[in-house]
């Protein structure tokens, strides 16, 4: 199995990118289990067909100790299993601890047994790697390949580079890799390059740019992924594309950092483009 | 008694000691510490500046506690009627319950909350999903239980990093219950750098919330308010018969055997005087600030001391009467304390011992070691800050780093219709042309004997390194040195606790000091002692750097 995680700015296309890409590997036969690590508990509503999934956290707080798996796992689009951490409310509690704790639980049921005859397991998580809860995906091995999805403004590639630096510390006490940058296009200028030369310097690969499409926008209304609402439409072949990818992505590295004057240096130099 | 004490003196030179003390630290922690371990010039001599109430060096095992420890065991701890309620975990609300042996006397009332351990239990899931709401109803619950005048919140670690607002669930719950004054300390333990910050606030608290809820004028002739006093083992109680005998009124002590509507009328009291100045000299300078009550500085540790600090108050009042009391009294008390000073000073005269404790306690127990003889050849505190150890002059002077700033410090100002100056400009500089001293406190360094070792936050391996090189008789500081100097072979006392003892205060307190002495340094119980490896080692082994 592959344990796989999600990382980059948030708003930038993560939970839509997972969704749509893990459509993709079960479209061509592969096991996937995908836990949202968000309180939001939004990182499953395409493969479900709406937001009803029942969060792990919710479910401790309300059976006690008395949770099987089928609690809080639901089968998804493309028999995926989807399961939802979940979290406080805004503004109170502590998000973090939740999603140790509901990735500890998951561990405790089996989730990941060889039994489940899972291909993967995709980790969905909110923004930035803001505390230890947060980075719980990329510690003690729970995922081993991250991706970050990203595009060419300023702050996405901040954050990536910032996401970086996590993994290269956790890469020094695990085992876990980065396995490339998604773009998830905003259409800015020299997008594609500047991505390239972003992931070049941190010694790792743009491994797919997802074109901008509104059949994104479109699926997401009618609570689907793009390859589930439309199979024939253009950006159902760009997942396709990306599921690939990533099956057969090999290059696992462990990223060096930019300094934040090498951020801008390359963002000056790709992203202004001769009016 | 000189040659005995000076025998013992000669055979080690301080500077040797303190250069074995920092041997083993690697050298940024040799320097960080060597400012903390000081040679005392004493006497007269400029003392020179010790580094205090910093951050301990990580790695070292302090002997200092936690933030949470000073505002709720100590400060808020001893008062009776006041639900003190832990919002953490258990484990903060269970060892920090009845642990500090603080006594009271529940009173005609009967209200007595101290026996009780109040927290909000908090679960994982109260963590993640945050603990406002258990916290509302554990309020609730203990009001509906036992209808308490007043209800306080600590925070605990976790309470201040998820961020659950304490202070607006407790103004919310203060304004539903209507008859019982709700409040909040952030007290969280990691603040600080040691229980210090815990005692600051605490103070603030106590003074925001509670100083000045109740006008109503208390009889009594001489009114006063005894500051810093915590009632261990019943020390409190022997001070209030000292006081009821000279005539003094107590209005409220803060905080042994204390109760809320004590600190609420704290205001109608015509003086403070202080016995702990680290833990609570806030509360004295906002009071003064605010309704212009002076403050002096006591000790009532010490038969000499007692006498001297009753002296003290009853020359404030400058009643005739009453220093005449004051005098009458001491001369009866002080022969049943001079003759048990007599009985033990053949044993007890020329022994030596340490004290690591508090912010003030190394200082007054100095006291009473002087009235049998011993010599405190080495001391300090674990949470003092500079003025403890030079005096109040160098306050000036003091750096306000980025720890002490994470504090909050309350501006008070004088109230517009309370504010009554107890005694005039003239008053006041009459008496202290007479030699008298308001807000002073000289601190620890003047009393120690010159070449006498005072050393801040001492840790376990100086403990140990100090008891091997200097041999004391006895060895004084809390319960988690206990049993490691005790296994060293010398007798060790708790002078947080008092073990099981006291009262150690005022004049029977003394008498029981001078006999608990006697039967600790004289008994050899400990150095008989041999742990097993003692005889038989099995490996040795050195570290290679």
């Amino acid at each position: 199995m592959r344990k796989i995680a999600i990382y980059g700015k948030g708003g930038i296309g993560k939970s839509t990118t997972t969704q749509n890409t893990v459509a993709g590997l079960a479209e061509f036969g592969r096991k996937v289990m995908v836990v949202g690590c968000d309180p939001k508990a939004d990182s499953t509503r395409l493969l479900l067909g709406g937001l009803s999934q029942k969060s792990v956290l919710d479910t401790l707080r309300e059976e006690g100790e008395d949770v099987e798996l089928d609690d809080i796992r639901k089968k998804g689009y493309g028999d995926s299993w989807c399961v939802e951490s979940g979290g406080p409310e805004p503004g109170v509690g502590c998000a973090g601890r939740g999603i140790i704790t509901s990735i500890n639980m998951l561990e405790s049921l089996g989730a990941y047994e060889e039994s489940e005859g899972l291909d993967y397991a995709f980790y969905d998580v909110l923004g930035d790697v803001v505390c230890g809860g947060f980075a719980m995906p990329i510690r003690d091995g729970k995922a081993e390949e991250i991706y970050i999805v990203v595009s060419g403004e300023m702050m996405a590639m901040y954050a990536a580079n910032n996401i970086c630096k996590g993994i290269t510390k956790f890469a020094q006490s695990g085992g876990v890799r980065l396995g490339g940058l998604i773009c998830n296009s905003r259409a800015v200028d020299n997008e594609a390059d500047m991505i390239e030369e972003l992931a070049r310097k941190l010694g790792t690969k743009m491994i797919y740019f997802v074109p901008r499409h509104n059949d994104v926008q479109r699926a997401e209304i009618n609570r689907k992924t793009v390859i589930e609402w439309k199979p024939e439409v253009e950006q159902a072949d760009a997942y396709r594309g990306l599921a690939k990818a990533i099956d057969e992505n090999k290059n696992m590295v462990i990223p060096t950092p930019l300094e934040i004057e090498e951020l801008e240096k390359l963002l000056m130099d790709y992203g202004l483009m001769e009016a | 008694m000189a040659t005995a004490t000076s025998s013992k003196a000669a055979s080690w030179d301080p500077a040797e000691v303190k250069a074995e003390l920092l041997k083993q630290y690697p050298p940024k922690v040799a320097r960080k510490r060597a400012k903390q371990i000081m040679i005392n010039e004493a006497l007269e001599n400029e003392t020179p500046e010790i580094t205090a109430n910093v951050r301990t060096i990580p790695g070292i095992i302090t002997m200092r506690g936690c933030t949470y420890a000073g505002c709720k065991g100590v400060i808020m701890g001893p008062t009776r009627d006041i639900v003190n309620l832990v919002h953490g975990p258990i484990g903060c609300s269970f060892y920090a319950w009845l642990t500090r042996r603080n006594q009271t006397d529940a009173g005609p009332d009967g209200e007595n909350y101290m026996t009780y351990c109040f927290s909000t239990d908090m679960q994982e899931q109260d963590i993640i999903f945050g603990g406002e709401k258990k916290l509302a109803a554990a309020i609730q619950e203990a009001y509906d239980l036992f209808h308490p005048k007043s209800i306080a919140i600590f925070a605990t670690c976790p309470v201040g990093l998820i961020g659950d607002d304490i202070h607006t669930v407790a103004a919310n719950m203060k304004k539903k219950l209507g008859d019982c004054n709700v409040y909040a300390f952030s007290c969280e333990g990691y603040k600080g750098v040691s229980q210090s910050a815990g005692h600051h606030i605490a103070n603030n608290q106590v003074f925001r919330h509670i100083v000045g809820e109740n006008d109503e004028v208390k009889p009594g002739k001489f009114k006063i308010n005894l500051l810093g006093e915590y009632n261990i083992g019943g020390d409190g109680f022997e001070i209030d018969r000292i006081f009821d005998k000279c005539g003094i009124t107590c209005i409220s002590t803060f905080s042994g055997n204390s109760t809320y509507d004590q600190f609420a009328s704290a205001h109608t009291a015509d003086l403070n005087a202080v016995m702990c100045h680290r833990s609570i000299n806030y509360v004295a300078d906002m009071l003064e600030t605010r309704f212009g009550i002076p403050w002096i500085k006591v000790n009532f540790i010490g038969a000499e001391a007692t006498a001297k600090s009753l002296r003290k108050i009853a020359e404030y009042f400058g009643d005739k009467e009453l220093i005449a009391r004051v005098e009458e009294v001491i001369a009866e008390e002080m022969p049943a304390v001079e003759a048990a000073a007599a009985e033990v000073l053949p044993r007890t005269d020329g022994k030596t011992a340490m004290m690591f404790v508090g912010g003030s306690r190394a200082h007054h127990y100095k006291e009473l070691f002087n009235e049998m003889g011993m010599q405190t050849i080495s001391a300090g505190y674990e949470f003092g800050h500079r003025d403890d150890y030079e005096g109040r002059r160098v306050i000036p002077e003091i750096k306000v780093d980025a720890d002490s700033r994470n504090i909050e410090e309350i501006e008070v100002e004088a109230d517009p219709t309370r504010y009554q100056p107890r005694k005039s400009a003239k008053e006041i500089a009459a008496l202290e042309k007479a030699g008298y001293s308001f807000k002073h406190y000289d601190g620890l360094m003047p009393d120690m004997d010159k070449g006498t070792m005072i050393i801040d936050d001492l840790n376990q391996y100086e403990a140990e390194k100090l008891v091997e090189l200097l041999k004391p008789d006895i060895f004084c500081a809390g319960i988690k040195e206990k049993f490691s100097i005790q296994k060293l072979g010398v007798p060790m006392k708790q002078l947080h606790s008092y073990d099981s003892g006291g009262p150690y205060a005022g004049f029977k307190g003394a008498v029981n000091f001078y006999h608990e002495i006697d039967r600790l340094v004289n008994s050899k119980v400990w150095g008989y002692l041999q742990a097993p490896w003692q005889r038989n080692p099995q490996l040795s082994a050195s570290y290679n750097y």
